[in-house]
């Protein structure tokens, strides 16, 4: 039996109408067509999937879609203002830390939601705060560095 | 692929209660359900009903009081994590929590499904046997409220009835000249621990001899449990690292654990008789700070 969901994501209001069995990530990836979250290991394990679900960081493929009726999802997506890159997307490309990608968009989630608590993270609790994202090209310590960039303050966000 | 399921989410906890008592078997909870998604897209678990608790704000608290404090069941890990209230003995509830899962994780789970999900390497749940607490449920005939080591049956089995909820964990104030910790050995940081243990330990005033012990193994039997003897090894002497490697031995000798892709029963033994000491020596160093 289908059932109405709200949700506002990157902004823009949706009304949905959809299975209770539908998950956070088949909601963006499959109805809306926002595919920047990924579906990795679908088990929370790997971090993929992570978008800020009114203002915390969790991982969409763990999250029922109906679960989430009126809330405001952020993904990816939503990061950008118009053709101006956000600041943790504009580090991450200077310092490669975009490899082959598929982590990238829940790492920048996750470091959002880590910088939108606490701006002054040291190198230990941006080490930990994304722990719960796996990297398999390895590249951890470019993406450290970028965060290290941008909480030093070397990247402005566009007013 | 989940099975499709009704969906319920009622917004006060009666409701809950009078939706349980129509579904019993046939339904399940659903808090976080950092847990159980996973395992109703395995299969493993396929519900007709699904009754969605998590926004029945009156389950969602932190409360501290004389007699302690009390945790609702909806509480997020990351809310008893940053919460004020976990200092002095009980800061090794938040410490437990930032190691259990990742932030993601921990922003949306729930203390309450957590131990109603009995996952015999949960973290919270010697955690808070250490620390002596109980679980209050309810049903539409009425609360209950047991001992935290009785509310594990199994491995992901619990005492709750059909038809019946955990509302609230119980945790009563920590005496004076108490220490606790929480060591967790795991491969990879926010897994499940190969082995967990937790201790408290309350001293008589400041001369180091042991007044009470509680300690408490995870993923070393098929639920969480006291080590009863090595407790007794430690009760009314001075406490020295000697006497806590022999309790290490005695816990070693109390544990069931069970092997696993993560690691053998007897490698598992050993991790407890090194991490009782060890979780010993730094509860102890705080106790005799308290």
């Amino acid at each position: 039996m289908k059932k109405v969901v709200k949700l506002t994501v990157n902004g823009q209001p949706y009304e949905l109408y959809i299975k209770p069995k539908t998950l956070l990530i088949e909601v963006l990836r499959d109805h809306l067509q926002l595919t920047g979250a990924k579906r990795g290991c679908e088990t929370g394990s790997c971090g993929a999937c992570t978008v800020i679900l009114d203002g915390m960081a969790v991982k969409s493929c763990s999250i029922l879609a109906i679960q989430a009726d009126g809330g405001e999802v952020t993904t990816v997506e939503g990061l950008a203002k118009g053709n101006e890159l956000h600041p943790l997307q504009k580090a991450f490309l200077d310092h490669g830390a975009v490899q082959c990608g598929f982590c990238t968009s829940g790492m920048l989630m996750s470091s959002k939601a880590l910088l939108d608590e606490n701006p002054n993270l040291d190198k230990q609790q941006i080490k930990e705060g994304i722990d719960g994202h796996i990297c398999r090209c390895t590249g951890y310590n470019s993406i450290v560095r970028a965060l290290t960039d941008v909480v030093k303050g070397e990247y402005k966000e566009v007013k | 692929m989940i099975r499709d399921f009704e969906y319920f989410a009622p917004k006060t906890l009666d409701e809950a209660l009078t939706l349980l008592d129509k579904y019993r078997d046939e339904c399940k909870v659903i808090a976080g359900g950092q847990s159980l998604i996973i395992l109703m897209r395995q299969g493993l678990v396929a519900p007709k009903y699904v009754i969605d608790i998590k926004r029945i704000s009156e389950l969602n608290y932190i409360s501290a009081g004389k007699d302690g404090v009390k945790i609702g069941a909806v509480t997020t890990h990351r809310a008893i994590e940053k919460s004020p209230v976990m200092k002095n003995g009980l800061i090794v509830l938040a410490e437990m929590e930032k190691r259990l899962s990742y932030i993601e994780t921990r922003n949306w789970g729930t203390i309450g499904g957590n131990l109603c999900n009995a996952n015999p390497a949960g973290d919270p749940a010697p955690v808070l046997m250490a620390l002596n607490a109980s679980v209050k449920m309810a049903s539409v005939r009425g609360e209950r409220t047991m001992a935290i080591e009785d509310f594990f049956v199994d491995s992901h089995k619990t005492a709750l009835e059909p038809g019946e909820l955990l509302i609230e964990i119980q945790i009563p104030p920590v005496p004076p000249h108490t220490g606790t910790a929480y060591n967790k050995f795991g491969i990879i940081e926010g897994h499940a621990a190969i082995v967990g243990v937790a201790f408290s330990i309350t001293l008589q005033s400041g001369d180091g001899v042991c007044d009470n012990v509680r300690i408490a193994l995870g993923a070393s039997a098929t639920t969480a449990i006291r080590a009863k003897k090595a407790e007794e090894v430690l009760i009314g002497k001075k406490v020295t690292n000697t006497l806590l490697k022999k309790a290490g031995e005695t816990a070693m000798a109390e544990a069931k654990p069970l092997s696993d892709i993560s690691a053998s029963d007897k490698y598992r033994r050993e991790l407890v008789r090194v991490m009782v000491a060890r979780a010993g020596n730094e509860a102890f160093a705080r106790a005799k700070q308290a």
